[in-house]
């Protein structure tokens, strides 16, 4: 009796063992894990923060009233940033207009409607293809199209153009994977109370996906205003010391296109001149510049994270 | 619906509202600070629109022989190629040189080196050296046994064809195997922190970085060592990488619209446009060019003194006679 006893309580405590070595073991592949990723994450946020502090330390101290609401010079010291950032607004204004709706409308159109066949297929691969297109090429299919095809010239409308084309892939793209992400009952649910296909899109699936859409439209936006490669392409220029016409007109009609065809300039093709040239006070002027274009950025991303959090309370009562 | 509307209307506008008003100049990044400062200063004393863009020389030739551009500022003169394209177009040209500039050699400022001759910066460059040339005994038996690492302009710039032709002998003859940068703060960086660095860029850079880089005197043809400067630029004694600078004007422009021969009155009139050009850097050509200049585009005397490339060894003189 005893031996069994002793016997069954020995095996009990060697089961015990390997399952707390197993245990052991996998706390220790935690530990391993959770500290390499803590240290991918460090030298990732060191970078980026050693990046951003150094621009700040060099070029915030020149940002002033001054820099922004003065037109590029050759001294340094006069230098200001006014046509570049209207430039940039007004692109990302149009880019905004073209991209936003035809790259919703283009993913709803494919997920909630198009048939499931060879065809979509093909055109689903194609487009996450296009997203990771170099963007240059969409800049000298702008060039080719746009500029010389269309005979547009270099203006802002093409500008807006040839980015909103370069954005449309991440659109589409995030437009399907909010929709995707819907739980299925809530699509079901109202087919069930007998709502038509049309009325399951519009009172359903836009308000559930309209964050994940805004995440996308607003990430595609992000990448667009640092773009200089596609810009410079189609001729973007790099002096110029006026503004385009105001949108606003004080006649009839109140509205003014005109400045969709002037020509302008943006942030990135501003740094990306001031940090070439020889003086040391440019070099400041393009990191002041860089901190305005991050600035930017982030105030973009900014309204995206509160438009969502607004849209998602609002979803949810 | 809204955006379809935009997008027509936005179609539409162009065919009249196409009235461009503003000066079109275009052309080389090394030009750029130039043309900048005038149409800084054009725009502040009269209020008229002068834009300026930056495609290069090449690619300021392509859009200036399409008619796109009234200006194209150029660190070479118009290739034979180019001057055809323009003809097909219809397009006559003024050359117009504005300025001088000199590429300088630069080494780490811990080299003992003071001098090196063109032949051994051929050595170091050309296109035979590569993968064999790293060291700088090899480019002189004087020299230490010490690893050559190379730096020098983008092949994309006016720089780098000026360099190649004028120390290797071919444009764009060159060795592939060295940092090449569009930047020529990158080549400042490189140099100043590699004591076995050498590079070359365009002059004013070695002005804005005395002390972090040393540039080299430069020994052409078995001559004496000359230092580059803007003076021995000004005199024609560094040799032969000085270079001229030009401004490629549209004559049909000039003769069309107003506002374009008022610019290039501006451009040329020795009463300020010395002190301008001066004040980017560059080598101003002497009173006598400018005056000659103004006389040149009063006459619209059209096409290219240089008949189809670089030539080694131009002076400011050289250029009065080309006007």
């Amino acid at each position: 009796m005893t031996m069994a006893t002793e016997g069954s309580l020995g095996a009990a405590v060697q089961t015990d063992q390997t399952a707390f070595d197993a245990v052991r073991r996998a706390k220790q592949k935690d530990i391993v894990f959770a500290t390499g990723g803590l240290i991918v994450m460090a030298i990732a946020m060191t970078l980026l923060l050693t990046l951003i502090g150094d621009l700040v330390i060099r070029g915030a101290a020149r940002i002033d009233y001054g820099f922004l609401t003065s037109y590029p010079s050759r001294l340094p010291e006069r230098a200001g940033i006014l046509s570049a950032w209207v430039g940039s607004l007004l692109v990302m204004l149009v880019t905004a207009f073209l991209a936003i709706p035809i790259g919703i409308g283009a993913g709803l159109y494919l997920e909630e409607y198009a048939r499931k066949g060879w065809l979509s297929n093909f055109i689903e691969i194609n487009v996450s293809n296009l997203a990771g297109v170099p963007s240059i090429i969409y800049g000298l299919l702008a060039l080719g199209l746009f500029v010389y095809g269309f005979s547009l010239g270099k203006t802002i409308l093409v500008a807006g153009m040839t980015l909103a084309l370069l954005i449309l892939p991440i659109v589409i793209v995030s437009t399907r994977e909010a929709v995707r992400a819907i739980p299925r009952i809530i699509k079901e649910g109202a087919y069930g109370l007998g709502a038509d296909q049309w009325q399951v899109m519009w009172s359903y699936i836009i308000p559930a996906a309209r964050p994940g859409i805004l995440t996308g439209a607003i990430v595609g936006l992000s990448r667009a205003i640092g773009e200089t490669a596609p810009i410079i392409t189609i001729g973007a220029l790099t002096f110029i010391a006026f503004l385009p016409p105001a949108p606003v007109t004080p006649d009839f009609p109140l509205i003014s296109f005109a400045w969709l065809n002037d020509g302008f300039t943006v942030l990135p093709i501003q740094m990306f001149n001031w940090v070439s040239r020889p003086q040391e006070g440019f070099h400041i002027a393009a990191a002041a510049t860089g901190v305005v274009l991050i600035a930017l950025t982030f105030t973009l991303n900014g309204i995206a994270i509160w438009i969502r959090y607004r849209l998602r309370k609002g979803y949810r009562n | 619906m809204r955006t379809l509307t935009l997008t027509a209307i936005a179609l539409v506008l162009p065919a009249f509202a196409f009235a461009q008003d503003a000066v079109q100049v275009d052309g080389s990044s090394t030009v750029f600070p130039v043309s900048e400062a005038f149409a800084e200063e054009y725009q502040i004393a009269t209020g008229n629109r002068v834009v300026v863009g930056v495609s290069g020389t090449g690619g300021g030739f392509k859009k200036f022989c399409r008619g796109e551009t009234s200006f194209s500022g150029a660190s070479r003169p118009i290739k034979t190629e180019e001057a055809e394209l323009c003809a097909e177009n219809g397009i006559e040209f003024l050359e117009m040189p504005v300025a001088m500039d000199a590429l300088a050699v630069i080494v780490n400022p811990d080299n003992p080196l003071t001098c090196m001759s063109v032949e051994e910066l051929k050595t170091a460059y050309e296109t035979e050296a590569q993968g064999k040339i790293d060291n700088w005994n090899q480019l002189n038996p004087e020299y230490p046994d010490q690893t050559l690492t190379l730096f020098g302009a983008g092949t994309d710039s006016g720089t780098y064809d000026y360099f190649t032709f004028a120390v290797i002998g071919e444009e764009g003859a060159s060795r592939g195997d060295f940092t090449a940068t569009e930047d020529d703060n990158i080549t400042i960086q490189g140099v100043s922190t590699d004591p076995d660095a050498i590079g070359f860029l365009g002059l004013a850079y070695v002005e804005e970085n005395r002390g972090r880089v040393k540039p080299l005197e430069i020994s052409y043809d078995g001559g004496e060592c000359v230092e580059p400067s803007t003076e021995n630029a000004a005199s024609g004694t560094y040799q032969p990488l000085t270079r001229p600078l030009f401004m490629y004007v549209n004559k049909a422009h000039l003769d069309e619209m107003p506002n374009v021969e008022d610019f290039a009155k501006f451009f040329f009139d020795p009463a300020h446009a010395i002190d301008l050009v001066a004040s980017t850097g560059y080598l101003a050509l002497p009173e006598a060019a400018f005056v000659a200049a103004e006389e040149k585009l009063a006459a619209r005397k059209t096409g290219s003194f240089f008949d189809g490339g670089s030539k080694v060894g131009v002076t400011p003189a050289d250029l009065l006679a080309a006007n």
